[in-house]
């Protein structure tokens, strides 16, 4: 999925005089080429994140649609007054592009993780949130966001899913339909869904638009029977659209994802899914 | 044993950790390895007196992504065992890239740059009012200084004359995947931290003990910060400055190099 976020924004680069890209000190070889030939639009300035996103502020204030690639911890919260009222309040667009998605950077420890992403920026009204679960699905998602007017978080992951599916910005997919159960599967849990409810009479929605949530198609293809949310993020988070869904009746929910603590394990991923009940013992 | 010898010994055992493990901040440790031994072998009081009283001097790695050079010192002073820092980043260690609360000595979990120094500076300011005889020692690194946070505690820390705080500046000159001078530049660095008001003090070579001694010799009225200039992956040939290093550790025949290359012959 990185690569496929470095060709996209490469080719927004050299393709959209308008745009600028700011690195905070990752990518770099990766991007060589953009930030050798458009050093005036494309720049690794260093870390500080909070400082960069007001600079990108400044410039969407100028015309230019800005695009800032990092941590996730360090654009979400370190410069999560910016994204407030730098963007969001100024109504300006921009885009922040993070990797290290949950416990993606297992070794690096919970400074590092950041299954928090969702339920901070959901606090910004306004803001969009996408979580492709696929290299292609990140390209059709980023082309349809990178300049639609909002501020947009983006959430990679090293984890995705084996087959890319056909998504749109703000619609979930409907992967299958079934009668005893809704399952929800959100960005990166949709193999291990599969893989659980395989043969299950279950309706399952596939998100990879967080923010705004699409409501419509839930309710369309609610059939009445429990709601199974699995997010690679805390657990629950979505928990409130899903209510919010259904205003007029009551639902029952179970919520799996990441463990609401203080995660002070390192670990692989794999090891950290487990102990948050999200697959099968690792040893 | 001289430090010398020492700072080679633990740079062995930092490499085998991360060797092991397949991954870890090695040009990183390497870069600020003698500053770090000479802090815990000389500079430091961390005498078991001072350990029971309370009064032991306190050690901030606000770049804690060098924090695995220090498992190394933790066994060989008796804080932990060999043994269990070997479990250097398995599943359930205490033991990972960044040290975290939990390690004997580690009075700050930390992993976020520009965070450590802001708390250095409060448990300095801490230790004045009670009249504490400990002082604080904080590694920054350069491309920690980056951040914002650094200049704003380091602001705090000269209105309140903090001179029992000592921050070193390991200058390796680089930081995450870039130069610190192809970024913003970051100098001149000295003439900045002296407009913060700290007492400044370079060491033209931070890997040499008798020069980074000089350089803690003598108490200042002041916050003191020592710019020490440093390599990053210093002592191997390829992970010298070289920014496709950061955060990875040799494996295979580039491993057993790098052991020869550091004193090992193994």
């Amino acid at each position: 999925m990185r690569r496929a976020m470095i060709k996209s924004v490469s080719d927004m680069i050299r393709d959209e005089g308008d745009t600028s890209l700011f690195l905070v000190d990752i990518g770099v070889w990766a991007f060589r080429d953009i930030l050798r030939d458009y050093p005036d639009r494309a720049m690794n300035i260093g870390i500080f994140e909070d400082g960069m996103v007001s600079l990108a502020a400044g410039m969407a204030l100028g015309g230019i649609i800005p695009t800032v690639y990092g941590i996730s911890p360090f654009i979400v919260e370190r410069a999560l007054e910016q994204l407030k009222l730098d963007f969001a309040y100024q109504k300006l667009q921009g885009n922040f592009i993070t990797t290290g998605a949950s416990y993606d950077f297992s070794t690096l420890g919970y400074s590092h993780y950041c299954p928090e992403d969702l339920g901070v920026i959901s606090m910004i009204p306004g803001f969009e949130f996408i979580a492709p679960g696929t290299a292609s699905e990140f390209s059709r998602l980023f082309e349809q966001t990178h300049r639609d007017g909002h501020p947009t978080y983006c959430r990679l992951s090293d984890h995705v899913n084996k087959a890319g599916r056909e998504v749109g910005f703000g619609k979930a997919a409907v992967v299958q339909t079934g009668s005893r159960a809704t399952v929800i599967a959100v960005s990166t849990m949709l193999d291990m869904v599969l893989e659980a409810y395989a043969g299950e009479d279950v309706s399952i929605l596939y998100y990879t638009t967080l923010m705004p949530f699409d409501r419509k198609t839930l309710r369309e293809h609610y059939n009445g029977g429990r709601i199974f949310l699995y997010e690679p993020h805390y657990e629950g988070t979505l928990a409130h659209e899903i209510y919010k869904t259904f205003p007029d009746r009551p639902v029952q929910l179970s919520c799996v994802g990441v463990k609401r603590e203080i995660l002070r394990n390192y670990g692989s991923k794999e090891q950290n899914d487990a102990y948050s009940g999200m697959l099968p013992e690792v040893n | 044993m001289n430090l010398n010898d020492k700072v080679k010994q633990l740079k062995l055992e930092c490499l085998e950790l991360c060797v092991h493990a397949g991954v870890g901040h090695v040009t990183s440790a390497f870069s600020c390895a003698e500053i770090v031994t000479l802090l815990y072998y000389e500079i430091m009081n961390i005498s078991k007196e001072a350990r029971v009283s309370g009064d032991y001097d306190r050690f901030i790695m606000s770049k804690n992504h060098g924090s695995v050079i220090t498992y190394p010192i933790l066994a060989d002073l008796g804080y932990v065992s060999y043994d269990e820092i070997r479990t250097f980043l398995d599943n359930g260690s205490r033991f990972g890239i960044h040290s975290k609360l939990g390690i004997p000595s580690v009075d700050f979990a930390g992993g976020a740059l520009g965070i450590g120094i802001g708390v250095a500076c409060g448990m300095a300011y801490a230790a004045k009012q009670d009249n504490k005889p400990y002082k604080i020692f904080c590694l920054v690194g350069d491309g920690e200084c980056y951040e914002g946070s650094v200049w704003e505690a380091a602001m705090f820390a000269a209105q309140n004359n903090l001179n029992n705080l000592i921050i070193i500046i390991d200058r390796n000159k680089m930081a995450i995947t870039d130069y610190t001078e192809n970024m913003v530049a970051l100098e001149p660095l000295m003439d900045k931290w002296k407009a913060f008001g700290f007492e400044v003090r370079e060491v033209v070579d931070g890997h040499d003990f008798s020069q980074l001694r000089q350089a803690f010799a003598n108490d200042s009225s002041k916050p003191i910060c020592i710019i020490a200039n440093t390599i990053k992956g210093h002592g191997v040939d390829f992970l010298e400055n070289n920014l496709l290093m950061h955060g990875c550790a040799p494996t295979g025949e580039k491993a057993e190099l790098a052991l020869r290359q550091i004193g090992g012959d193994k």
